[in-house]
């Protein structure tokens, strides 16, 4: 591992330049890539101890497992169709950098988060529903753990939506699918990772 | 796509100088700009913080000669104390300030990676001082819940400040939280990515070692304290029962039920005490260097010091729960947590003994800087042996609540990195503004605050012993306590009022010098780090002008022999510098 040798050279043993006259960084991908992935594990450890907090609280004796209702799978499917036209988004916007056409991925990159921002509406109305019908967010632990944990997922998917409106923002301004082509790959990226967080915590939630 | 090292980026970037007055120091992105901003915003609270503690050493010193402490205020200022220094003053000032200044500097580059979201970071980090102070002007005045903001006293009825003050420290905490995290991840970005040819891992200053490990923990360890924030938030807001058991308030029962009070304590440790690291591996690493640059050495043991701080950093997960033996949780826990409190002073020992032996046989300048960094040594070995007491668990019980950890906590963790502060504060002063400090004025702040730091704490570990408790407003009839502590009491005020005057010079001498100091030269300490190669002092916008430094050796080539000066900067060729006699432990 180039890493642990990294850590390990003796460096007053050597004079020079041992790597040549290019700089070298640890990761050979972009600076925002590296970010991101940095970004994700602090994300992950956020839901690791909000899930640890969910397992701890659960064992307290006043638990009782809340019916989630069906309209959540209505918005599951729309943060799928999300991430999958993220995905479609990335294959197009490298196909054009080679052809040179901007639209396609553009348009699929729009989609890609307006299915998002439908998953946010849906969200809200699964609250207003939950709400009215007597589930309020005291009524039971389980209860408070579904607001907070749907909560704080929104939260993230509206930082995603932020970074995607200024990508919007800039192909509005004619920037290429070239010019954008990390940003709609790293909002994909970013896209997926929360569609894996979110099933997860509907299937824990489901079952708990 | 392409990868293109920052370095291989054109040097246009250098050109875009900012013209007005309000992109060069306003909106600026330029780090030095930010860091100062950074550290002049982080030294503002901590001089209010500084004031809070004098108030409430007037209290316990003086009981009811001031009179608008009353007990509700008393705890408000001992909560804001103890969250401005070690949040908004320290984390801040080493990570937003150091780390700001010297991470682009020292690895080379001409600025971080994401300048705008560096800039964010900063007017984040104002917004949440500014909804701090906040919470002194809203009805009920700020919380008074203690620092580590314990549920359920913190938002229950009765505790000062549970108006409003509560929910403002928990949204400025949160704040705080967003930009610390767009700052580390500029920070752990720029030492990962972009540092110029030449150089390694190996060959970075410690300072930069220090920072960058502690910025790694500080982004996996807030997440707790957000998490813990957020549920607190929503137990206060929406009335749930995250950590709110059944209780009485105020003779009537409360609408909570069920929650859990321990599992707050666990949230709020598993950030809390990493984030006693995300404060110490700054200061090692800057003190480290202060200490080989004016004791013209290289730093003993370099390798084993990157790997002190690495294993520093990941054993400062498992220890969270030393904070807690008295908490009523599973005394097997305490076993456990106490094994790995004691495993964790082996690194940390490491780091002193090299400390020291750095300075043996070194050709020591006693200036201001290195005067700060040994005083750091004996104030830092001072609270490490009291905390091999208190990580005990047998130990820890009789202790537990007394000003025996008053004195641990402010001894390891408030006077060590302070003294580390003004060390690099001094040691960095020409660099940053281009100008000589005062070196009289600085050796007699320096001594008037290492002896009265000494002053205020070193008797305070007695009274602990005597049994004396901490956060208690007044003493009242405690027989255990003999009447003669009160004088203790008073001479530790008197003390504290001392080393607070004390800090006077020091602002003095740094405006002061601003102006009328003597002009610095580039490298005036004979230092071998990049930031002192710059080819402008202070530094330049881009730093560096046309071309990026290379790097060519280590950052400890302090006294070679056979050389014709006593140190070789990082980025001196080869050629001249034979390193014919440069063999390990021969100076």
């Amino acid at each position: 591992m180039s890493l642990l040798n990294d850590v390990t050279n003796k460096p007053w043993d050597e004079v020079g330049l041992p790597d040549g006259i290019e700089p070298k960084p640890v990761f050979s991908v972009s600076d925002e890539r590296v970010a991101l992935t940095v970004f994700l594990i602090i994300v992950s450890v956020v839901f690791s101890l909000l899930l640890v907090s969910y397992y701890i609280r659960m064992q307290l004796g006043d638990w009782v497992p809340m019916l989630l209702p069906d309209q959540l799978l209505l918005n599951t499917g729309a943060l799928v169709l999300g991430s999958i036209f993220m995905q479609l988004a990335v294959a197009a916007s490298r196909r054009e950098a080679v052809v040179g056409l901007a639209k396609g991925a553009g348009l699929l990159f729009l989609l890609g988060g307006l299915f998002t921002i439908a998953f946010v509406a849906g969200q809200y109305q699964v609250w207003d529903q939950l709400a009215a019908s007597g589930q309020g967010v005291r009524t039971n632990p389980s209860n408070s753990f579904f607001y907070l944990l749907t909560f704080v997922h929104v939260l993230h998917l509206l930082g995603g939506l932020w970074v995607w409106s200024r990508a919007e923002i800039r192909i509005a301004h004619g920037a290429t699918s070239h010019d954008i082509q990390q940003s709609i790959r790293l909002c994909a990226i970013y896209w997926h990772f929360l569609l894996a967080i979110w099933v997860g915590l509907f299937v824990l939630m489901s079952y708990t | 796509m392409a990868y293109v090292p920052l370095a291989d980026q054109d040097d246009a970037h250098a050109l875009h100088d900012p013209q007005s007055f309000v992109t060069k120091y306003i909106w600026s992105q330029d780090h030095k700009v930010i860091a100062i901003q950074y550290g002049g915003t982080a030294i503002f609270v901590g001089l209010i913080a500084l004031g809070l503690s004098i108030l409430m050493r007037l209290q316990i010193g003086f009981p009811d000669t001031v009179s608008f402490i009353d007990p509700a205020f008393y705890y408000q200022a001992v909560t804001m104390h103890g969250m401005i220094m070690v949040i908004y003053l320290l984390t801040a000032l080493f990570l937003g300030g150091f780390g700001n200044y010297l991470v682009p500097l020292m690895c080379g580059t001409r600025d971080m990676v994401f300048p705008f979201l560096n800039m964010l970071s900063f007017w984040f980090y104002l917004l949440s001082v500014i909804i701090l102070l906040a919470s002194f002007f809203v009805p009920g005045g700020p919380t008074g819940a203690g620092w580590t903001l314990y549920a359920p006293q913190s938002i229950s009825q009765g505790t000062p400040g549970h108006e409003g003050g509560i929910l403002l420290m928990l949204i400025s905490l949160a704040v705080f939280i967003v930009a610390f995290t767009m700052g580390g991840l500029n920070y752990v970005t720029t030492i990962l990515q972009a540092r110029t040819r030449g150089m390694t891992l190996m060959r970075l200053p410690l300072s930069i070692w220090g920072i960058f490990t502690a910025t790694v923990l500080g982004l996996f360890a807030f997440p707790a304290l957000l998490v813990s924030a957020i549920m607190l938030g929503f137990d206060l807001v929406l009335g749930t029962s995250f950590f709110m058991p059944a209780m009485m308030q105020l003779g009537e029962q409360s609408s909570y039920d069920g929650g859990s009070p321990i599992l707050f304590q666990h949230l709020f440790w598993f950030f809390g005490h990493p984030e006693v690291y995300i404060v110490a591996l700054p200061a090692f690493g800057l003190v480290s260097d202060v200490i080989a640059t004016h004791a013209r050495k290289n730093i003993f043991g370099y390798r084993m010091m990157v790997w002190a701080i690495i294993a520093i950093g990941g054993l400062s997960f498992m220890v969270w729960a030393h904070h807690m033996y008295v908490s009523g949780m599973n005394p097997y826990f305490g076993f456990f947590f106490a094994t790995t409190t004691l495993i964790i002073a082996v690194p940390t020992a490491l780091k002193v003994y090299n400390w020291v032996l750095t300075l043996w046989q070194g050709n020591i300048r006693l200036n201001t800087p290195m005067l700060f960094a040994i005083g750091f040594i004996f104030t830092f070995i001072h609270g490490g042996l009291t905390g091999l007491f208190l990580g005990n668990v047998i130990i820890d019980i009789p202790l537990a609540d007394t000003y025996f950890v008053v004195a641990h906590f402010h001894m390891v963790m408030g006077v060590s990195p302070v003294l580390v502060v003004f060390a690099a504060l001094y040691h960095w002063y020409p660099k940053i503004t281009g100008r000589m400090y005062n070196e009289t004025m600085g050796k007699v702040h320096f001594w008037c605050t290492f002896l009265g730091t000494y002053a205020i704490y070193l008797p305070m570990h007695y009274l602990g012993f005597l049994g004396m408790p901490r956060r208690y407003f007044e003493m009242g009839n405690t027989d255990f306590v003999p009447a003669t502590a009160q004088a203790l009491n008073a001479n530790i005020t008197l003390a504290a009022i001392f080393v607070a005057i004390a800090q006077v010079l020091f602002f003095i001498n740094i405006f002061w010098s601003l102006r009328s100091g003597e002009k610095a030269s580039g490298n005036p300490w004979g230092a071998t780090t990049l930031e002192w190669q710059t080819p402008d002092t202070p530094p330049k916008h881009g730093n560096w002008g046309p071309e990026l430094p290379s790097v060519y050796r280590w950052a400890y080539d302090y006294s070679v022999p056979g050389q014709k000066q006593d140190f070789i900067p990082q980025n001196e060729p080869g050629e001249e510098y034979e390193k014919t006699h440069h063999t390990k432990g021969a100076h």
